[in-house]
């Protein structure tokens, strides 16, 4: 086990600081998850384009420094992508942390390939997981706006 | 028994954790067991073995006479009047149940009120939350004051003329609190309500004398009484168990069983539906011994000066914020630390072999009255030391130089 692994700098830095953390007023889609067992939740805001582009994506939650990273990465990632670009995205994620293999897409520069390995530390740690998937569950659920809410327990 | 050497006798501590020592700082949840709990349950398997309460043959006999001695022995233990007032289930989820499901079929109606407390644990909310739908009733909660506890003057004033029930903790998993409860039931009484403690956090640490209570129902989960899973203990005034209807159906609990209709067996078979959880309930036993060969005098005054320890290594280390500050606390000590997370901690902590527990822990109503939606808790139990205290703060100041980098 690494706890450095686990709490790289960028990490840290996000889950203090995170990037895209509010609500703005025309969002057209959304969602909320949260994991009962520890308390975390996310809330997460869209606002899709006639494209379906996402021009504009916030958050609103609390939670461990894994689920705020993994959220503020993931939500600065979006922004300008297509549905098809954004879908290819978070299964490459999830394979990534469930699967351990390597993060596949070519739309993402080494820049952001780095940002996103820096969560792969959480597959060491099986309970947090859930931390580091919360935000792209619920991501899938506010894209498909599915009504209801994201659960970690009922996830599988 | 010397209680400085009471980790000799759980042969969980032989091992290690992430190559360090364990210090277990998470009893409340559940604590560990020791050597002579494990070894009754092996010898029940290998050599004592049969049901109980059915067959006539040798074994069956024996496992009857150990089983209904546990019965005894728990009596004892927390000086109920009969032995019939002790009822196995599951685990104390189950005897709140048991308590909500049967006084609710009998004696609520609509627009009836249970009176619980901000402090409640999910197994002593939900059950009662069943007859809102159920029945129409309403559930009020009485208020905590700032220092996170629930005083007599508190209940006093959430008590209505509908109060037909309350069902409060007998000490907070989450500030510690200890409740009045044998004045709180002078009080229930006086109104003609009759009053359940979870005892889930009293009984492992606190001496216990059901007659002196006087309070009608107390539930038990024994596996936090250094005993097996899969258990509890509801212990209940003998008339309510007279009055009230079975709870679940089934082998064992009845006395005839005919196409037109079905008698119910006597207690204490009444409530105990089914194959019980024989081997826990004869290995409960050896539990009980263990408490009373320390004595839970010492057992309380060991962990309160633990706790006192505690709080004042945590109260020195100026990240640390404690939860509650109440006057009367019992050995649970949760805290938040600035700006991190309490699920961060309980993994860092984890990596020196320190266990402690991190999230709401069953008590969403009262965080969400902090204001916290997450605390990490350190809770103790006899086989805690100073050191495992100073290791813990050890610990936290990790957690601090990972944060701070
Ligand atoms: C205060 C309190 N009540 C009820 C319970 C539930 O006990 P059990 O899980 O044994 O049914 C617990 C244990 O987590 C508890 O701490």
């Amino acid at each position: 086990m690494d706890l450095k692994e686990l709490y790289q700098e960028i990490i840290l830095e996000h889950g203090k600081n995170p990037k895209n953390l509010g609500k703005f007023e025309n969002f057209n889609k959304d969602a909320k998850g949260n994991n009962p067992l520890c308390g975390d939740k996310v809330h997460i805001y869209l606002k899709t384009d006639e494209n379906k582009k996402i021009s504009d994506i916030k958050f609103e939650g609390e939670g461990c420094a894994i689920t705020m990273a993994s959220t503020s990465i993931m939500t600065e990632l979006m922004k300008e992508k297509s549905e098809t670009e954004v879908k290819e995205l978070i299964d490459d994620f999830l394979n990534m942390i469930k699967e351990n293999s390597e993060l596949k897409s070519k739309n993402i520069n080494e820049d952001d390939k780095i940002k996103l390995m820096s969560l792969s530390g959480v597959k060491k740690y099986p309970m947090r997981v859930k931390c580091a998937t919360l935000p792209w569950h619920t991501l899938i659920s506010a894209m498909s706006n599915k009504p209801g809410e994201v659960n970690t327990e009922k996830e599988e | 028994m010397n209680i400085n050497n009471i980790k000799k006798q759980f042969p969980i501590f032989n091992n290690k954790v992430h190559n360090n020592d364990l210090v277990y700082l998470d009893s409340a949840n559940s604590s560990q067991k020791p050597q002579m709990v494990v070894d009754r349950i092996y010898d029940f398997y290998t050599k004592e073995f049969s049901n109980v309460g059915r067959s006539v043959h040798y074994l069956a006999v024996a496992a009857t006479n150990l089983y209904e001695n546990t019965r005894t022995m728990m009596q004892k233990y927390i000086n109920a009047k009969d032995p019939n007032e002790i009822v196995f289930t599951k685990g104390a989820t189950e005897a709140i149940n048991l308590v909500a499901n049967t006084f609710g079929q009998k004696f609520l109606r609509e627009g009836d009120e249970i009176l619980l407390t901000e402090l409640e644990h999910h197994s002593n909310y939900v059950p009662w939350h069943y007859l809102r739908k159920l029945k129409g009733v309403k559930i009020n909660f009485a208020e905590i004051n700032n220092d996170g506890e629930i005083t007599l003057e508190s209940i006093e004033k959430s008590i209505t003329p509908k109060t037909k029930m309350i069902a409060i903790t007998h000490l907070s998993n989450v500030t510690g609190a200890i409740l009045p409860i044998k004045e709180i039931t002078s009080l229930a009484h006086s109104k003609n309500i009759p009053i359940l403690i979870d005892g889930c956090q009293g009984a492992p640490h606190l001496k216990l004398d059901m007659q002196d209570i006087d309070c009608d129902f107390y539930a038990i989960s024994c596996h936090k009484m250094y005993g097996p899973t899969g258990l509890g203990v509801l212990y209940a005034k003998k008339k309510w168990l007279d009055t009230l209807p079975p709870y679940q159906g089934g082998g064992g609990m009845i006395r005839e069983v005919k196409k037109e209709g079905i008698s119910f067996g006597d207690l204490p078979n009444k409530y105990e539906a089914g194959t019980m959880a024989t081997a826990q309930v004869i290995a409960f036993g050896e539990s009980i011994k263990f408490l009373n060969q320390i004595g839970i005098e010492n057992i309380e005054k060991h962990e309160s000066e633990l706790t006192k320890y505690g709080e004042e290594v945590l109260r020195k280390n100026n990240s640390v914020k404690l939860v509650g500050n109440p006057k009367n606390k019992g050995s649970v000590l949760s805290f938040t630390l600035d700006g991190i997370h309490a699920h961060d901690i309980a993994t860092i902590l984890d990596e020196d072999g320190v266990a402690i527990r991190a999230g709401h822990h069953c008590c969403q109503i009262l965080h969400d009255k902090l204001g916290l939606s997450a605390t990490a808790r350190a809770s103790l139990g006899v086989y805690n030391t100073k050191d495992d205290l100073d290791k813990l703060n050890e610990s936290i100041n990790k957690c601090k130089k990972i944060f701070d980098r």
